[in-house]
């Protein structure tokens, strides 16, 4: 018993700590979000416009529902760092001269605040001083609105504005190429020509208001100015990712633990049911001696809750071990500031109410029926077991098998509902290892689809200020360069009936061989000359199908609005989008042909040429290059990856090792006679575990199949969950994960086997003589 | 005693055996035929006092009347922690080919532990005992398990059958390893279950279950059918089939059998009656007039 007991508790510790694991970490993630935002003053609605004098602040204030008012300069840097060729861009972000920013505090990590009236000062954000090795002191060359500046690192910072922290349409993070720097107010006014102005707000709601109001009146007050829209938290970047992440996780704490403990009420409910037959006639002794079926059901729920006690300590423990790492990780992830590891009582509550529950539905069952027998039918042995041929062998098989291969046949085919069962534990275990490690085929799918298929360029670069086509005439002199495709970005609200959505409208060249939209075979689509292309999550955030018309609220110029029709939806994993022929986008903004940016392809052998010559150029406000930020990605990836997979295996394994150790006990347990009779006749030990494994190995093979099809199931599951306007995970599984997850289990199965199979080494041949079935 | 069949011809290898192992004057009539190098090795091996790694593979026709098995000084000490039983206290014991012997005697008084080691289920603490001149005592599991396969027919007092086999089945289980068995059929005819071979254990009655148990013990043509209390799950009246069987059995074919038991009435069907008495042999008798299993009753 001691080893399936300890099986089963395996199995509950897995649930219970996957489960304390996720919530506690839910929990602090939550915990920590909103003590940072509250002490540290994050923004409820944030607006950026093109300029406005700072005497609008105070109108602003008087927005009913508007509580605190922080009117900022924001603007883009290009950052030269020795040694480092790649281009590197970054936001600069004004704090007052004098005193901490109102809202969207600074945590600091290291260093000063900028002291004021100091011109060259700068506090940099934490992950690029740490992506660069930069500490207080470090000189930094940085090219601002077209002019070289000198600037000093006096401090390292963390905002609750970027927790995550991620350039504009990236998707992902790369802390050495970009970066955030706050800087004082007066200096980065004078250097990017704001003096007396705004061009970016930040405010917080009175409780009690209504956002969308707020928003409404803050929008028609800028938009004089330029505004483009302004956005509550939900549309804030660093916001969203954080509660992705969130949303994430709280998948994942309701699907693993919902197997786990599944599976160990199933597996509490084999061996409850097989030691309560063994034990019958004891059972019928203790009630002819008068005991009460409640005592006996009592008596053998002691057993479970010691069992579920041992699990519950283990999963715990382990839970909040995990836990503690998991927030760790993510405190490392997110660079917050401080973590809060918060183990809410709510949480061991939950899961013993939980585990108990389980294991209640697992035992409940084989405990009242050992309860109610009348003792004079429990004081005779179990009637015997009726067995017949399998199908197979009716089917006219029979003959291929020798009696051993039938002996398996036949057990499999005499417990239908057990055999199925112990098929779908083990499944399980595949599908969760399956749930593991898709991941990873997902995210490289995702970075061909999106860099090989649909975004070819080698660089990016965005000019200040739209620009006429010579500047890419300019750009395609240089050497190195050897080809330009021109774009139009244009933030834009699109509206559907009661829907509307803020993104980009992106104007591309109708034929573009570098950016290319697709369809969902993956075909380039040509972009037509009238209507949108939308990416298809955003078609479903607006309901619209091609053939409706939207309507087009441009954020920027003269703000035109206008009735668009839709005309297809494109496919794309990462972020949504709008697109149009770059003419007709033109068109609609009542603009000469003018570009925003352009996709260059480059050789890359002179990458660093380009770069250099790049930075000559005043109107360039960045340049992104496309294999470094691939590159880094999977830098930072590939440890998280390794320690989730190291994780997903370990659980997966205990799954698979706990079902198939205790089928293969239960099989001794209820074999062991007839198997021992067997080596008595002759059979060597190679033999009789043929028999009692060759059962396991048909119930793991057969459970292979099964947990591809549920594996498949769950990490669709998994990917609808957590799908979200900033990525849509596709389905994709390669072989190698398919062959890993079934790996995984057989390697799991065949250890359980080995264990079980010394005990078959060591039966006792002559007392199993002795005894009666 | 009733004479066995017509001798079949011995395959040259295991004559080759015996000529290596046994001394001549026990194998009389067996034929000989030149040694095989490899085998005579390993049994030479064997007598000069290493752990036995193999015993003979096939079950030989022995002549009636030499001796099968021998134990000398034969004892069984059981550990059971504080207390030392002592099942066996040196027993000296020859059993002869194609004789059918009752090993009686009260419970604890050493028959089974005796039996299990004849049948290579248990080896002896001290003492010796031969099967065939081979050292049993000797020989490690490999060696015993084979010596099970080929040489020894088991039935027990609760039949241990395989209950997801048929009666043809649970026969087969045996004859699909054994080196020269009877068809299952044959078997099962033997003992009068013809029209049950695809009947399942819990199909079939407690005689009917043994008598299974005896075809599958006799199906590997076995040197020795040892049976440990064949009756003591039935009623007297099926008893005395079972009894039957296992009789018509040594009979027909020769098979030496050892029958085990407490019950005094089944001496009278043996051709010779060993009593044990607290681990020791108490007397030997020999029957010079056997009883037919439907004189028996009880």
């Amino acid at each position: 018993m001691r080893g399936q007991a300890l099986a089963i508790a395996g199995v509950i510790a897995g649930g219970v700590a996957t489960f304390v694991m996720s919530l506690s970490t839910l929990d602090s993630l939550r915990l920590t979000q909103a003590t940072y935002y509250q002490d540290y003053r994050f923004a409820q609605v944030f607006a950026s416009l093109k300029r406005a004098p700072l005497s609008l602040a105070s109108r602003i204030e008087e927005i009913p529902g508007v509580d605190r008012v922080e009117t900022r300069v924001l603007a883009p840097v290009t950052v030269e760092i020795e040694g480092f060729a790649d281009p590197v861009t970054g936001l600069l972000i004004s704090v007052p001269d004098v005193g901490e920013p109102l809202l969207n505090r600074l945590f600091l990590r290291a260093g000063r605040f900028v002291h004021p009236n100091r011109e060259d000062e700068v506090v940099i954000s934490d992950a690029f001083a740490a992506a660069h090795g930069f500490t207080p002191g470090t000189k930094l060359h940085v090219t601002i609105n077209g002019k070289r500046k000198h600037l000093t690192v006096v401090g390292v910072a963390l905002s609750p504005e970027y927790i995550y922290e991620i350039r504009p349409g990236a998707i992902f993070p790369d802390y050495a190429r970009y970066g955030i720097f706050w800087m004082a107010r007066t200096p980065l006014s004078t250097a990017y020509d704001m003096e007396g102005a705004f061009n970016d707000v930040a405010l917080t709601q009175a409780s009690g208001t209504v956002l969308q109001d707020v928003i409404d009146r803050l929008d028609a007050l800028l938009e004089r100015y330029g505004g483009r829209g302004a956005y509550g938290r939900e549309d804030q970047v660093s916001h969203k990712y954080l509660s992705q992440e969130i949303k994430a996780l709280e998948t994942f704490a309701i699907v693993l633990p919902a197997i786990f403990l599944a599976v160990a009420a199933f597996l509490l409910n084999v061996v409850i049911s097989r030691l309560i037959s063994t034990q019958r006639e004891q059972i019928a002794a203790l009630k002819a001696f008068g005991y009460r079926n409640m005592e006996i059901g009592i008596h053998y729920m002691k057993l479970v809750l010691m069992i579920l006690a041992a699990g519950l300590a283990g999963g715990i423990g382990g839970g909040v071990w995990l836990g503690r790492s998991m927030s760790n990780l993510y405190q490392e992830f997110f660079r917050f500031p401080f973590l809060e590891y918060q183990l809410e009582p709510y949480v061991i509550t939950t899961t013993c109410l939980v585990g108990l529950a389980a294991a209640l539905l697992g035992t409940l069952h084989g405990v009242r029926r050992a309860a109610v027998l009348p003792p004079a039918e429990a004081m005779r042995p179990e009637p015997p077991v009726a067995y017949r041929e399998t199908l197979i062998e009716r089917a006219g098989l029979k003959r291929f098998f020798s009696q051993p291969t039938r002996m398996i046949a036949r057990n499999i085919e005499r417990k239908p509902l057990k055999s199925l069962l112990s098929i779908i534990g083990i499944a399980f275990a595949c599908a969760i290892m399956m749930l593991g490690s898709f991941q990873e085929d997902a995210i490289d799918y995702m970075v061909n689809v999106q860099f090989g298929l649909s975004q070819r360029e080698d660089l990016t670069v965005s000019f200040v200020e739209p620009a006429a086509p010579r500047a890419l005439y300019e750009l395609e002199s240089f050497e190195g360069i050897e080809y330009g495709e021109p774009f139009r970005a244009v933030p834009a609200r699109l509206r559907f009936e009661h829907r509307s959505y803020r993104t980009a409208i992106q104007g591309l060249e109708p034929r573009g061989r570098l950016k290319r939209l697709l369809n969902r075979k993956l075909e380039t689509i040509t972009l037509p000359e009238n209507g949108l292309m939308l990416t298809d999550y955003l078609g479903g955030i607006l309901g619209v199908r091609p053939g409706d018309t939207l309507r087009v609220e441009v954020l920027e110029g003269s703000r035109p609005v206008r009735e668009v029709p839709v005309a297809a939806l494109v496919s794309e994993y990462i972020g949504v989008s709008a697109y149009m022929h770059r003419e007709t986008l033109n068109r609609l903004m009542r603009e000469g042909n003018v570009l925003s940016g352009a996709y260059l392809a480059a050789d890359l052998l002179k990458e660093n040429e380009i770069f250099s010559k790049l930075r000559e150029v005043p109107r360039i406000a960045g340049t992104v290059a496309r294999e470094d930020a691939i590159r880094s990605f999977y830098e930072t990836m590939a440890e998280s990856i390794l320690i989730f997979t190291f994780f997903i295996v370990l659980l997966a394994g205990t799954i698979a090792f706990g079902v198939v150790y205790n089928s293969a006990r239960i099989a001794l347990s209820e074999r062991g006679r007839e198997l021992a009779s067997l080596r008595v006749l002759g059979f060597t030990r190679g033999e009789i575990s043929y028999i009692l494994l060759g059962e396991l190995g048909v119930l793991t093979l057969a459970a292979i199949p099964i947990g591809f099809l549920i594996g498949r199931g769950l990490c669709a599951y998994l990917i609808v969950a957590v799908q979200s306007e900033l990525y849509r995970i596709p389905l994709i599984l390669e072989q190698s994960t398919y062959a890993f997850a079934a790996t995984v289990v057989i390697l799991s199965a065949c250890i359980s086997g080995l264990i079980v199979r010394r005990k078959l080494d060591h039966l006792d041949l002559v007392a199993v003589l002795k005894t009666k079935e | 005693m009733a004479h066995p069949p017509p001798q079949k011809p011995a395959t040259g290898r295991r004559t080759a055996e015996l000529t290596e192992s046994a001394p001549a004057a026990i194998l009389g009539q067996t034929k000989r035929e030149p040694a095989s190098p490899s085998r005579s090795i390993v049994l030479i091996t064997a007598q000069i006092g290493k752990t036995m790694t193999t015993i003979s593979p096939a079950p030989f026709e022995t002549a009636p009347g030499t001796t099968l098995f021998r134990t000398r000084g034969l004892t069984k000490v059981y550990d059971m922690g504080a207390v030392q039983v002592h099942a066996l206290r040196g027993v000296d014991l020859e059993l002869f080919a194609g004789e059918l012997v009752v090993l009686l005697g009260p419970s604890g008084s050493g028959k089974s532990t005796l039996l299990n080691i004849l049948g290579g289920l248990d080896t002896a603490t001290d003492g010796a005992v031969t099967y065939r001149d081979q050292d049993l005592t000797r020989a490690n599991d490999e060696a015993l398990t084979e010596y099970r396969r080929f040489h020894v027919g088991f039935v027990f007092q609760f039949y241990n059958l395989i209950p997801s086999l048929t009666a043809r089945e649970n026969v087969a289980v045996v004859t699909e390893i054994a080196e020269k068995p009877m068809t299952p059929e044959a078997a099962l005819a033997l003992v009068d279950l013809s029209d049950r071979l695809d009947h399942f254990p819990a199909q079939l009655s407690g005689g009917q279950q043994q008598r299974v148990a005896i075809a599958r013990a006799i199906a590997k043509n076995p040197a020795v059918l040892l049976c440990d209390e064949p009756t003591g799950a039935l009623d007297s009246e099926t008893g005395i089939v079972v009894l039957e069987a296992l009789e018509r059995v040594n009979r027909e074919i020769g098979t030496t059998t050892v029958v085990i038991t407490h019950n005094a009435d089944i001496a009278g069907m043996a051709d010779r009656v060993i009593r044990l008495s607290n681990g020791l042999i108490a007397n030997v008798q020999r029957n010079e007039h056997k009883k037919a299993p439907q004189e028996l009753h009880w």
